[in-house]
């Protein structure tokens, strides 16, 4: 045991974990008066949406994230991020998936080729019943077994449902938790689109098509918007960097104290209550409020430890699901490399539903697939023209990356390393002359970069038995944990993502507490 | 798959069993943890009787024992039972419980303090995944046990005088407390501890050495009165002591299939083994809420009821016809000549006024119904002075 527990700082609230939630969350409270640091531990802020180092010298910085598909509208609103500086380089990217038989481009409901009023029909009913469960999201989600549900909401939002009327709700019902390539298979005969729906069905699940219940994570991507566009894809100017300062920007025009380079290293706890924090440094910060926003398994198990939780409790957070498939491709470029399209688009790289399912098989056995999937983004084509000798970056997110392989780190980083390449080389021939310097973040880089458990997109899996009242566990969906004063927020809570929701959410829930 | 298979196999002999086959005249064997142990060897009345009287030995090799050992044995200790390990010196032993994270009790054992970073935990029920859970986090080693320990039960009023005459000296050994002894060319651990609330001891040895300690005791032990004794016997005299058994007194939490057959340590009289001020361990939370809310649903409770016939398995009654709980353990006393019963009761009904107990009583194949007046009284039943005078005293 440490000796006793003596601080240098004092403040109301610390949050831990400059992410878009831990962001959202420390504005939340300090506009609603609490005096809020919030602590971060690498030298800036903005978690997934932070820029990386220089991909090589002259080469801009891309960062993890690299396209947003929601800002919760309370966030972007309450912290007027528009003012504090989010502009739109594309506030509704168009998608074009790359085939060999010619590619195929989508604009939300619409899309090119002889399946187009397929598309559009089942485009429009999944955004239906989208529209229907996003306000789950801007709650705490139900709970089964105890008292403080929102009756009202819940009873409004049940209804919402219900109101989709008697065929469109049975409908629901029956899709709500079967897999993608089932629905792909169903309602689409282009390989292009089911490939698309496929695709982003299981866009940073630890997830192939076929999985069980993988049609709800394309309705939770449909539920996003951004400034009032439903499902829209878009890019900030400055890439998400840009996203991450405007928010950091304007936590700080509410108040909050932002310290950089300053990593947690335990949750300190006296009398069974949150005492304050210690860093890695040996600052010592007393708080009697903590939120932790850097996913509940390192916060609890980590921060808090086994010995201040019950055992129960502590097992079932070993156990919650955090594999991390996606792995994070940057290519620094001599020139705009060739995909044979417009290149202002996300390209989706997956010929149809099988190859996508294909390249997640491999990695249930901890291997690397042949043959990755990938969404491409090449942000220098939308800044082109400004300066002719613009660097380029090519920024992807390839999947299925195995987060525990078999044949170990730098092996298997290599080998998906020259699959992606090598996939790259075969629809945008030349490539590989471009290339400048490439830098391969796999899963485990990803958890050690960025501290996310597993290196899973959500600090945890989001799968349906980890979602809503499960997530990340029954016990602590409410964002509060067994320990007093210390509180739950960011990805690895309800409902997950960077939107800035569950940032939101948990200051709710805290100031709704009293606490 | 190869091997043979446990389910249809015959249960295991205990290493003490070439002596406790040739003395189990009934050959009456009962399933204990997977071993074959005798339920009765002759006669369960007069083993009793030497539990009482003289001294017994009992066969306790099947009772599930954890080694659990490292720097941090003690904190994980705590963490994971009720009382505070800081207060258990090296050679001592604590009988103890723990619960699961709603503080639901699942086992009670007794807890060996063999060094400062070394326990044995004895229990009824396994545990190793609890435990190794448990462990998470914590620099601590945890096995069972429970095959490389021999363990007998030697109990009786006499039974300090039987190890004196086998040449162990425990004049000085305090209740609770243990004490290693060379036996052979190995050791043997003697604690004073036992199940049947009389003077006592249980011996701990290596399996090799299991027989040979079991035919110096018998033949030491004959002057004394010495005999071997059955599950049955020692039932009985827990039940006069008035002494917790997992699933007959309390379903373990962790085994209960009905949501409301789970009882907190509050519920099962335990709530004096809490330490709240010793740190977390799991279960506090929850227990705490129940105390301070007080939200306890049941309690334990001791019974007398006239006449004697047992009320094993009867149902409670306020005012004779209100259902108000249940009795779990029950027997006329030879050794009290009372009729006693350990009992759930509604919380409500705790100071048990105006209860009632039902009892089937049969006569001569035809049952009778009872409805007798119960009164509550205290547990032990039975708590004789020389269960704790030390030195022991010579009978
Ligand atoms: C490969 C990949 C690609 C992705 N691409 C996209 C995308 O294009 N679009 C999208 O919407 N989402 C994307 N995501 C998901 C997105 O990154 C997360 O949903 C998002 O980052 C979660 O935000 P957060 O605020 O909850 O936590 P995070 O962004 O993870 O922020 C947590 C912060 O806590 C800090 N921290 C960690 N430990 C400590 C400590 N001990 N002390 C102090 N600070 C600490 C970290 O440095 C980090 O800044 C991607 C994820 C992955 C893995």
């Amino acid at each position: 045991m440490p000796g006793p527990f003596s601080s240098t700082g004092t403040t109301d609230v610390v949050v831990i974990g400059a992410g878009p939630n831990g962001l959202a969350c420390a504005a939340r409270l300090a506009q609603k008066g609490r005096r809020v640091t919030l602590l971060e531990a690498e030298p800036e802020p903005g978690g997934g949406a932070r820029a990386l180092p220089d991909i090589a010298p002259g080469w801009p910085s891309p960062a993890l994230a690299h396209l947003v598909r929601h800002i919760d509208p309370r966030v972007e609103a309450a912290m007027d991020l528009s003012r504090h500086g989010l502009d739109w380089m594309a506030a509704d990217l168009p998608t074009t998936v790359l085939s060999p038989q010619g590619h195929l481009t989508l604009r939300g409901d619409q899309a090119e080729g002889a399946d187009a009023a397929a598309w559009a029909a089942l485009h429009r009913r999944l955004m239906s019943f989208a529209a229907a469960l996003e306000p789950f999201r801007q709650m705490p989600p139900p709970r089964l077994a105890a008292s403080g549900n929102a009756w009202g909401q819940l009873a409004r939002n049940a209804l919402g449902l219900r109101k989709l009327g008697a065929t469109e709700f049975r409908e629901f019902l029956r899709l709500i938790l079967i897999n993608a390539h089932d629905v792909a298979q169903d309602e689409l005969t282009d390989p292009r689109l089911r490939a698309a729906l496929c695709f982003d069905a299981t866009l940073g699940a630890w997830a192939g098509p076929r999985s069980p219940n993988t049609l709800i994570l394309y309705l939770d991507r449909l539920a996003g918007q951004i400034a009032g566009g439903k499902a829209a894809l878009g890019l900030p100017r400055d890439g998400l960097p840009g996203l991450a300062r405007a928010m950091a920007r304007a936590a700080q025009a509410s108040g909050v104290t932002l310290r950089t380079n300053a990593r947690v290293a335990r949750i300190e706890i006296a009398n069974d209550r949150v005492a304050g924090l210690v860093l890695t440094d040996g600052t010592a910060i007393s708080a009697p409020l903590v939120v932790s926003a850097i996913g509940p398994k390192p916060t609890l198990l980590n921060l808090v430890g086994p010995r201040h939780l019950d055992a129960g409790m502590t097992t079932r957070l070993r156990h919650q699901k955090s594999r991390g498939g996606a792995a994070k491709l940057h290519l620094a470029l001599s020139d705009l490399p060739d995909f044979g399209t417009d290149p202002k688009a996300r390209l989706i790289l997956a010929e149809d539903e099988h190859a996508v399912e294909t390249a997640f098989n491999p990695v249930k056995y901890g291997e690397v697939p042949d043959a990755p999937v990938m969404e491409i983004v090449l942000p220098s084509a939308f800044t082109g023209g400004q300066a002719p000798a613009a660097p380029h970056v090519l920024s992807a997110i390839v999947q299925f990356a195995p987060h525990a392989p078999r044949a170990g780190e730098d092996t298997a980083r290599a080998a998906m390393l020259a699959a992606c390449l090598a996939r790259l080389e075969r629809a945008a021939p030349g490539i590989g002359k471009l290339i400048v310097k490439a830098d391969l973040l796999m899963p485990y880089d990803i958890e050690r970069k960025f501290g996310m458990a597993g290196g899973n997109w959500h600090h945890g899996e989001l799968s349906v038995e980890q979602m809503l009242f499960l997530r990340p566990l029954p016990q602590l969906s409410r964002y509060a944990t067994p320990v007093s004063g210390l509180w739950l927020t960011g990805a690895g809570t309800h409902p997950g993502g960077m939107s800035g929701a569950a940032g939101w959410n948990a200051a709710e829930a805290i100031l709704e507490a009293g606490a | 798959m190869t091997g043979p298979r446990f389910d249809t196999a015959p249960l295991l002999e205990t290493p003490f069993h070439p002596r406790t086959t040739a003395a189990n005249r009934l050959q009456n064997w009962a399933g204990w943890s997977g071993y074959r142990t005798a339920g009765c060897y002759g006669d369960s009345e007069m083993e009793h009787s030497a539990i009482r009287n003289a001294a017994t030995l009992y066969d306790i090799t099947p009772m599930t024992k954890y080694r659990i050992a490292g720097p941090e044995a003690e904190a994980c200790l705590n963490r994971l039972t009720l009382r505070n390990l800081a207060k258990l010196p090296v050679g001592s032993v604590q009988y103890t419980a723990w619960t699961d994270d709603a503080g639901k009790v699942m086992d009670d054992g007794t807890l060996f303090r063999i060094g400062p970073d070394r326990f044995r935990l004895c229990c009824q029920e396994r545990h190793l995944p609890w435990l190794l859970d448990s462990a998470q986090g914590f620099d601590v080693e945890i096995a069972d046990e429970t095959e490389a320990v021999a363990a007998v039960a030697l109990q009786g009023p006499t039974s300090a005088s039987v190890l004196t005459a086998a040449g162990f000296d425990v004049s000085a050994l305090k209740p609770f407390r243990m004490q290693d002894y060379p036996f052979r060319d190995g050791r043997l651990l003697i604690s004073r501890t036992g199940f049947t609330g009389d003077l006592g001891y249980e011996l701990w040895v290596a399996p090799t050495d299991a027989v040979a300690l079991w035919d110096h005791l018998m033949a030491q032990g004959a002057p004394f009165g010495l005999v071997p004794a059955g599950t049955e016997a020692v039932m009985l005299a827990r039940t006069e002591a008035g002494f917790l058994t997992a699933n007959l007194d309390f379903i373990p939490a962790q085994q209960a299939l009905r949501e409301d057959r789970v009882r907190s340590p509050l519920e099962l009289g335990l709530g004096w083994m809490i330490d709240w001020d010793k740190g977390h361990f799991t279960g506090r939370r929850a227990l705490l809420a129940e105390r301070d809310g007080q939200l306890s649903r049941w309690a334990i409770v001791g019974l007398d009821i006239p006449g004697n016939v047992s009320a094993e398995g009867s149902v409670l009654y306020y005012g004779k016809k209100r259902e108000a709980g249940f009795i779990t353990a029950a027997c006329w006393s030879p050794t009290l000549k009372r009729n006693l019963a350990i009992a759930h009761v509604a919380a409500r009904y705790a100071a048990c006024d105006d209860l009632w107990v039902e009892i089937y009583a049969q006569r001569e194949l035809q049952y009778h119904k009872l409805m007798l007046p119960v009164r509550k009284t205290e547990r032990p039943f039975f708590a004789p002075d020389r269960r704790r005078a030390t030195p022991p005293g010579r009978f």
